[in-house]
């Protein structure tokens, strides 16, 4: 699965498409392969806040339990619902349908700097 | 016509909603020889209970037999070698469970008076110092009912005394190869938690630990060896760079089988640990417990020590609950006292020497299973193995085999599987730990299932993705299972799970 050059990408395999002070955000392909199949997916509430760098949230698979971390801090507007009934969706199109949350950027967010372009992502997780 | 027929006693076992019939009772109770009394008039209708729906009825050998038959299905310690990693599952030696059938251990009160209870007493005293050497710590607790609860004592404990310094802080670390419990722990005593990075070598990096520990750090949850059975080198530098900022650190002591007898965590600056009695000093451990999580504090956190405390006034035990600090009780009575009787006859019995025997013979065994599984897997680092070897999946992933269907394999040559997937921190990983009570010739036929099972996957992969093969279920669907449980087996449902339904 190729990685949308319009998006951003974290060290810890999270992806953020920015719109103007919006932002959507999701876990990459890498990330859903590594952790297998999920099963379940934990999603903050619309309405209380993400902080760069800090968890929002986190993915359950038959393996493991991991943590989200928010790529840029904000306040989620909408939490993906569809993920409650068919966590499976997030093996399937984690780069479209299955976005985790949608934001509203912090105003003095200039901190999409040390975010990973498409090109840069697929190097470090090729050498990983 | 001939009805189809499978062999005996394997086939699977109905549930006892299943073998029910009618009436059908296991018991039989003599003609009323009072006068009838009936019970909603006496205790009121509301309070009578109706029939419960669907309660089975068999008779008593059919239970017998339901049970005894489901009993042969277990894999126990007692039948072979029991691999998985971080658990410790060694030997419970016999003479401990006579110990503790002790007939005035075992019918002991809790609330009998204290001075028909001295020798009970004793045995709690004698356990509590006997653990505070081994850990080279200053007093101990054996409230904790296991583990985890022995770490949310810990960590309430560093609270505590943080309080009574002004700040209790914000924030606990934890190293990204830590047990699941530590951050779930920091999390219910109401901190926050940070996780550290290992560097190549499987350790903490003293790095990024240094720039971690802030003013806001109240502490550092380690486990030492951590859980990819590697030895924290810099474990002194990692205690200072925490107690040079007025935190403390606390030691999850899940591989104290690593180190007793040949290392003190109170002598490299722990401040408070857990030991898992059930895994550490042989106390039955897998069999849902009870377990123990015995905890053993430094000096400085002793006035914090869970209330009572034992205390020997005129060669007298008593318990002291003057204790204006301590966080309290956490557990009714005085913790899983069977277990700490086992525990005390398993290190009497070994005596000093023996323990750090037995600590080598775990290295030993964990250290020849890493040298005999090398060559046809991949260990996860090449820092030298304590009591457990991690490898990872790498190579076998190539042929598209990952480390959960090694295990499942694994049951077909009658092992029990190695913890899989497990630290996190190893893509894939195969976390062995032998302990010292497995004899060579019993490692050998697990290194050769091991072996084996390598060279399947190189030439028959199929054979290994779809096992196992020789079990009354094939293999069972884990995902659908977690996606759509189904938690409560439903009459309805009756016809379709009778074995006449093949």
């Amino acid at each position: 699965m190729s990685y949308p050059e319009s998006y951003k990408y974290t060290k810890e395999h999270e992806w953020v498409h920015i719109e103007g002070d919006r932002a959507t955000i999701g876990i990459t392909d890498h990330a859903q392969h590594e952790l297998g199949d999920i099963v379940f997916v934990d999603l903050p509430k619309p309405g209380s806040a993400v902080t760069k760098g800090q968890t929002f949230g986190s993915v359950e698979s038959v393996k493991a339990v991991s943590d989200i971390y928010a790529p840029v801090s904000g306040e989620v507007t909408e939490a993906n619902e569809l993920l409650a009934k068919t966590p499976e969706q997030l093996n399937s199109d984690p780069h479209g349908a299955a976005w985790l949350i949608k934001v509203k950027l912090s105003p003095s967010n200039s901190e999409t700097d040390s975010l990973m372009s498409a090109a840069d992502y697929q190097n470090y997780v090729g050498a990983e | 016509m001939i009805k189809k027929v499978s062999r005996h006693i394997v086939q699977n076992e109905p549930l006892l909603f299943e073998l029910s019939s009618p009436g059908k009772v296991g018991y039989q109770l003599p003609e009323l020889d009072v006068p009838e009394v009936s019970a909603e008039k006496v205790l009121g209708a509301e309070h009578v209970r109706d029939d419960i729906e669907d309660f089975p009825e068999v008779s008593e050998f059919e239970v017998l037999r339901h049970f005894s038959r489901l009993s042969t299905w277990n894999y126990a310690i007692d039948l072979g070698l029991y691999p998985l990693g971080s658990c410790t599952m060694k030997y419970n030696p016999r003479v401990n469970e006579l110990v503790a059938r002790t007939e005035g251990l075992a019918w002991a009160h809790p609330y009998q008076p204290e001075e028909l209870s001295q020798g009970c007493m004793e045995v709690i005293a004698a356990l509590e110092q006997a653990l505070a050497e081994i850990t080279g710590m200053d007093a101990v607790t054996l409230q904790p009912a296991a583990g985890a609860h022995g770490e949310f004592t810990g960590i309430l404990m560093i609270r505590a005394l943080l309080e009574t310094r002004g700040n209790p802080r914000k924030k606990i670390l934890v190293p990204d190869s830590a047990h699941g419990t530590n951050p779930a722990t920091a999390t219910a005593i109401g901190y926050s938690v940070e996780n550290i990075k290992s560097n190549d070598r499987g350790m903490v990096d003293l790095a990024v630990l240094e720039r971690a520990v802030t003013e806001d750090v109240a502490g550092l949850m380690i486990t030492n060896p951590n859980t990819v059975g590697v030895f924290e080198e810099n474990i002194r530098k990692i205690c200072g760079i925490l107690h040079d900022k007025g935190a403390l650190v606390y030691m999850d002591g899940a591989n104290m089988n690593a180190l007793v007898g040949v290392a003190r965590p109170g002598d490299f600056g722990i401040d408070v640990m857990h030991l898992n009695l059930h895994k550490t000093f042989s106390t039955p451990h897998g069999g849902g417990g009870p377990g123990s999580g015995a905890v053993a504090v430094a000096k400085v956190l002793t006035p914090f020590l869970p209330s009572p405390r034992l205390k020997r006034v005129n060669d007298r035990w008593s318990w002291n609950y003057d204790l204006p600090q301590s966080i309290g009780r956490v557990r009714a009575f005085y913790g899983n006292y069977g277990v700490l009787v086992r525990a005390l006859a398993y290190i009497m019995a070994h005596g000093g020497n023996g323990l750090r025997q037995a600590t080598l013979d775990a290295l030993l065994n964990a250290n020849y299973l890493r040298k005999l599984l090398e060559p046809h897997y991949e260990i996860a680092y090449k820092a030298p193995s304590m009591h457990e070897c991690v490898f990872s999946d790498d190579r076998q992933a190539k042929k598209g085999i990952r480390t959960g269907d090694i295990a499942k394999r694994l049951i077909d040559y009658g092992f029990h599987p190695y913890t899989v997937s497990f630290p996190l921190i190893v893509r894939g990983a195969l976390m062995i730990e032998p302990t010292e009570t497995e004899p060579k010739r019993e490692l050998d036929l697990f290194a050769d299932a091991m072996i084996s099972i390598a060279k399947e996957i190189e030439e028959n992969p199929e054979l290994v993705r779809n096992a196992p093969h020789s079990t009354r279920t094939p293999r069972v669907d884990e995902v659908t299972a977690a996606r759509k449980p189904i938690v409560r087996w439903k009459p309805e449902s009756k016809a379709s799970l009778s074995p006449a339904a093949d």
